[in-house]
């Protein structure tokens, strides 16, 4: 199967006061489409950073990564805005819905960024899809944390990315909700086809994925692929 | 899922996105709307007040002159002047015009007026208003007079009642509400009574000494071209100490009279919106800071810089749309007010319109100043990481230096734009925008040295609240920059502003010592003055001054003679040094009001020639002459040779006769002259017992009561302090909003954090003091600061503009700083009840999210 995601040599570090602290070293993996791959590792292992490199949202000192195609190094900002409009979602632990924007409305801007004038129409059957078709109009501070996840879920993957980024998708939920949102997390992505790589220290999420990154230190200490 | 019908998210995805987001935080951009508001209608009110006054006067400039043109001289004109005057087809109306006394018998009250004797069918445009109408009518033929309607009030006279001026008695044909060619502001101290001109040789007041003007109206055929006939006989009539003023020059002198004092007021009221626009930026500060999250979470989504950027711009540009629009429409009902705020001031009823170019003005000065002071803080929205949204902690996002300098270069190169647009003289525009620099430096620099110490000598061993308030004033994300600049910058324009009106009025007031007079006999004769003064002192009051007056005209200045000058282009000598007839005294000794600058003084001249005189500094500058030099005057037909013996420095704001030129003794004793003499009066009934008695025997000498002149000038520099005073309201309204809107943004701030101590234990009292504290700091600290500011400011005014010594009033520091600062307390402490009276879940489920 082809690889969407090719990440080689990456290096990245962060200036703390007079101190150069060296997040990720010598990392080198690669996914293929449509596989689920669980990125683990403890507190500081460095799984945000190489989740936000990934996915363009940052620049690495050194090394490469190639994503849909595209080596990300060679695109300036806007491209890889693009390319992240196109091709990626995301999930995040604290969902980021926008606040001011209704469920729905959230739901449809990464479509209407896409230039899709049936935005709202793909949204309402997202949401209706994850369970919150009659709560459309409400904006996230009336809705749950289940429920803003479930809508950060719909967001994720109204574009039908070809990649979806999650950042501890559990992490702010409890276990039942957690549950309920990791199953619709896996649902939608068997029907879209879409590569998931989850960023968890959540052992029995990473279980459930067929390919387990171990982090320790800014470095990999397990690559490992498993048959699900 | 539906198949994808695509478009290209352009504008109107923008707009449709800063309205989603707009409409949610609808609070929070209403204050930012609300502090350019009043900015805004103070601008626009008085922009078109002053378009409206200009449009009137323009309208009226016919009516105002009561002509087309007129020639008017100081003297009686000379054949030259009679020839010009016949070549342009005669003078169809004539008028003599001068300050005399007049006393009316009936009332047994005396006034000094402006007697102007009127010969012809004066005015030939507007009217003569008064009361009965027909008596304008009337006057010539009866050979009556029309009498100030105010006067006639004050003095209870009526219709019938007669009037004396000098040796001439005539009956009053009615009362006079309007005359062209007498201003408001003269007819207050000099009122003026019409008479027919047939009766001013009888009157006997026209005598050696007495100002007087001779006045020729004419009227011209449409079309004229009034411009060219000024250009074109002016400098001939000048030669002949003459002048030609058109009904367009006088209208065009006359507007620029009252758009000098406009650009002042129109400057107070920028002010006033430059500190909305520290709201602004304030507000937008701490709005884009709340946003920054989800500028990063719509990056993430795919949105470029570009449109995050836009989608926050739109928005701003929308407020200021809307906060243009009220703010005109405020200015535009404010201005209604101006005519009856400036009632007396003014030289025509204006009638006020809507002026499109101005209303324009409001509305695009809304949407600029909006984005140009929220671009500062919008640019964050550029530089905001995407992975922002991926991180807990916010992280300060590093904007680019280029883009803060070409943000600052763009404030102040508008705010000098503005300025230069409202004074028309760029050095008084970079001083402007330089003092607005040095102000807001200093302001900014306070704040953070203050910030500094606090860092550096912590007061580590105080109690929990005093250290938790000191704590907020320097923490990250604290409000005292901001708090200092906005609180600062109100209270150093209301402190200069109320500083500066006691400069004015400070320069109007009468000394009262006891040997000031309060009374000035003019035009007292050389064969008169004993008699004068015995009749001052039969009414037991002293003579303090007895002062001789010579006049004289300049004939050559350091050798060279008058009328070369006059032709000489590249002379830079003051043209009224040339044509002035000086009135001049002799004396031995300095006044109190004199002090030499250079040079000596002589007291006797004796045999010395040229005689050694003595100067003012302003005759030494404008006559560009110093010590040597050599002058000659025509002593009403003599010439005399004059060396500039030393120089003065006059303090020309004192109530007291001064003096250009004073001779030393011993020279201009047998010149034709007139005598001044003064007098203090204890009260108003002797100063009319006195005034009858004077007017009875010697009906030529004019009294001036300083005392009523006083009272007039205090009544105007009321008026103008009321309107100074009036637009100095909407810095102080507009500092008010820019305050409530500074902390009620950094509410949402402090809400958190308030909340976690509660949840810790602290109690809603310890809250309270923690925030009371901190609002009392920044009180101080802002309003300490402004005041200290203003005091600076207005000394350097006293010394460069007025010329005078500055004595701060204790006001602004006992009533306005203390006011600021509980103003300050108020509005922070209402913003911490909500804190206190909810429970912590509930305050942070409503207020965080």
């Amino acid at each position: 199967m082809a690889k969407i995601l090719n990440v080689r040599n990456l290096e990245k570090s962060y200036s703390s006061g007079s101190k150069n602290l060296k997040v990720l070293q010598d990392i080198n993996f690669e996914v293929e489409e449509q596989k689920t791959f669980a990125i683990v590792g403890p507190s500081g292992s460095g799984k945000t950073t190489l989740l936000g490199l990934c996915a363009g949202l940052d620049s690495p000192d050194s090394g490469s990564i190639n994503l849909c195609g595209s080596e990300l190094s060679t695109l300036g900002e806007d491209k890889r805005a693009l390319l992240r409009n196109k091709h990626i979602g995301f999930v995040f632990q604290d969902f980021q819905l926008l606040p001011t924007l209704t469920a729905l409305e959230n739901v449809a801007v990464p479509l209407e960024l896409q230039g899709n004038k049936d935005a709202s129409k793909i949204g309402k059957e997202l949401l209706t899809k994850v369970g919150l078709g009659d709560r459309i109009h409400h904006y996230p501070s009336q809705l749950s944390g289940g429920e803003q996840q479930r809508v950060a879920l719909a967001r994720a993957f109204s574009t039908r990315p070809s990649i979806l980024f999650a950042d501890e998708p559990t992490g702010n939920l409890d276990t039942e909700t957690g549950q309920k949102v990791e199953q619709l997390l896996f649902d939608l992505n068997k029907e879209a086809g879409t590569t998931l790589i989850i960023v968890t220290h959540d052992l029995e999420l990473a279980e459930k994925t067929q390919h387990i990154l171990r982090l320790k230190g800014g470095r990999i200490v397990e690559n490992q692929e498993k048959h699900v | 899922m539906s198949n994808n019908k695509t478009f290209k998210p352009g504008f109107s995805w923008l707009f449709k996105m800063a309205w989603r987001d707009g409409k949610a935080s609808g609070k929070k951009l209403t204050l930012f709307m609300a502090s350019i508001v009043l900015g805004i209608a103070a601008v626009v009110s008085i922009q078109s007040f002053g378009e409206n006054l200009k449009d009137n006067i323009s309208l009226q400039s016919k009516a105002l002159m009561g002509a087309d043109y007129k020639i008017d001289s100081d003297k009686l004109p000379n054949e030259r002047v009679m020839q010009i005057m016949d070549s342009l087809g005669g003078a169809e109306a004539r008028e003599i015009k001068f300050a005399s006394m007049a006393a009316f018998p009936q009332s047994e009250a005396t006034k000094l007026m402006q007697v102007r004797g009127i010969e012809g069918r004066f005015p030939f445009y507007g009217e003569l208003e008064t009361q009965p109408k027909n008596a304008s009518n009337r006057y010539q033929e009866e050979g009556a007079a029309l009498v100030d309607a105010t006067v006639m009030l004050q003095l209870g006279i009526k219709p019938g009642d007669s009037i004396k001026i000098g040796k001439v008695t005539l009956p009053i044909a009615g009362a006079l509400n309007e005359v062209p060619g007498s201003t408001a502001m003269f007819s207050s101290v000099a009122p003026p009574v019409l008479i027919p001109y047939r009766f001013i040789e009888e009157s006997g007041l026209v005598q050696t000494g007495s100002r007087i003007d001779y006045e020729f109206y004419f009227t011209a055929p449409p079309n004229t071209d009034m411009e060219k006939l000024d250009e074109t006989l002016d400098p001939i009539l000048d030669a002949e100490d003459a002048d030609l003023d058109t009904h367009t020059s006088t209208s065009d002198r006359l507007g620029r009279r009252y758009e000098n004092f406009g650009k002042f007021l129109n400057l107070v009221a920028f002010i006033a919106l430059l500190l909305g626009c520290v709201g602004i930026a304030s507000a937008i500060h701490i709005y884009i800071k709340e946003k920054l999250r989800a500028v990063a979470v719509l990056k993430c989504l795919g949105a470029s810089k570009k449109q995050t950027f836009l989608i926050y711009l739109i928005q701003v540009a929308f407020m200021g749309l809307i906060g243009g629009i009220i703010g005109t429409a405020l200015g535009l009902v404010l201005q209604q007010l101006f005519p009856w705020l400036l009632e007396g001031l003014l030289p025509v009823d204006v009638e006020i319109n809507f002026s499109l170019p101005v209303i324009f003005m409001g509305i695009l000065l809304g949407i600029l100043m909006s984005v140009l002071f929220a671009l500062y803080p919008l640019i964050g929205t550029l530089y905001i990481s995407p992975l922002q949204a991926l991180r807990v902690i916010k992280e300060e996002t590093k904007k680019s230096r280029k883009a803060i300098i070409l943000v600052s270069v763009g404030i102040f190169l508008f705010i000098f734009l503005f300025s230069l647009w409202l004074l028309e003289d760029w050095r008084y525009s970079l001083a402007f925008v330089g003092g607005i620099i040095i102000t807001f430096s200093i302001l900014a620099g306070v704040a953070y040295l203050f910030m500094q110490a606090l860092r550096k000598y912590f007061p580590h061993n105080w109690g929990f609240v005093a250290r938790q308030s000191l704590l907020n004033l320097f923490r990250p994300q604290n409000q005292t920059l901001t708090l200092v600049l906005a609180i600062g910058v109100g209270t150093f324009l209301i402190s200069t502003l109320y500083f500066s009106k006691d400069l004015l009025l400070a320069q109007a007031s009468i000394e009262s010592q006891a040997n000031s007079p309060n009374m000035i006999l003019l035009d007292v004769q050389s064969d008169q003055q004993e008699a004068v003064a015995r009749t001052i002192k039969t009414n037991d009051l002293p003579v303090l001054d007895n002062i001789p007056i010579v006049t004289m005209r300049v004939q050559n200045i350091a050798g060279k003679p008058v009328n070369e000058i006059r032709k000489d282009t590249t002379s830079q000598i003051n043209g009224w040094i040339l044509n002035h007839e000086f009135r001049v005294t002799y004396r031995d000794s300095l006044i109190a009001s004199e002090s030499i600058e250079s040079g000596e003084w002589t007291a006797e001249a004796g045999d010395i020639n040229p005689v050694p005189i003595s100067i003012s500094n302003n005759f030494a500058e404008d006559a560009k002459v110093s010590v040597g030099d050599e002058l000659i005057f025509n002593v009403q037909g003599v010439l005399l040779n004059t060396v500039v013996g030393s120089v003065r420095t006059v303090d020309w704001s004192r109530m007291q006769l001064n003096f250009s030129l004073v001779f030393p003794k011993g020279v201009l004793e047998d010149a034709p002259q007139f005598h001044v003499l003064t007098t203090k009066v204890p009260g108003q009934e002797k100063s009319a017992q006195l005034q009858q008695e004077l007017v009875k025997e010697f009906p030529n000498v004019s009294i001036i009561d300083l005392r009523q002149v006083l009272s007039v000038i205090e009544d105007i520099l009321a008026r103008i302090s009321w309107i100074i005073n009036f637009m100095a309201f909407f810095s102080i309204f507009t500092g008010i909003i820019v305050l409530l809107g500074a902390i009620r943004t950094s509410k949402y701030q402090r809400i958190r954090e308030s909340v976690l101590l509660r949840t810790l234990g602290a109690k809603g009292k310890q809250i309270l003091n923690i925030n009371a504290l901190e609002y009392i700091y920044l009180g101080v600290l802002g309003g300490l600061s402004g005041v200290l500011l203003s005091l600076i400011s207005s000394q350097l005014l006293a010394w460069l503009v007025f010329e005078s010594p500055f004595t701060p009033s204790l006001i602004p520091f006992l009533v306005l700083f203390p006011g600021i600062v509980l103003l300050v307390l108020i509005i922070g402490l209402s913003n911490s009840l909500s804190v206190i009276r909810k429970p912590p879940l509930e305050v942070l489920r409503k207020e965080v999210k």
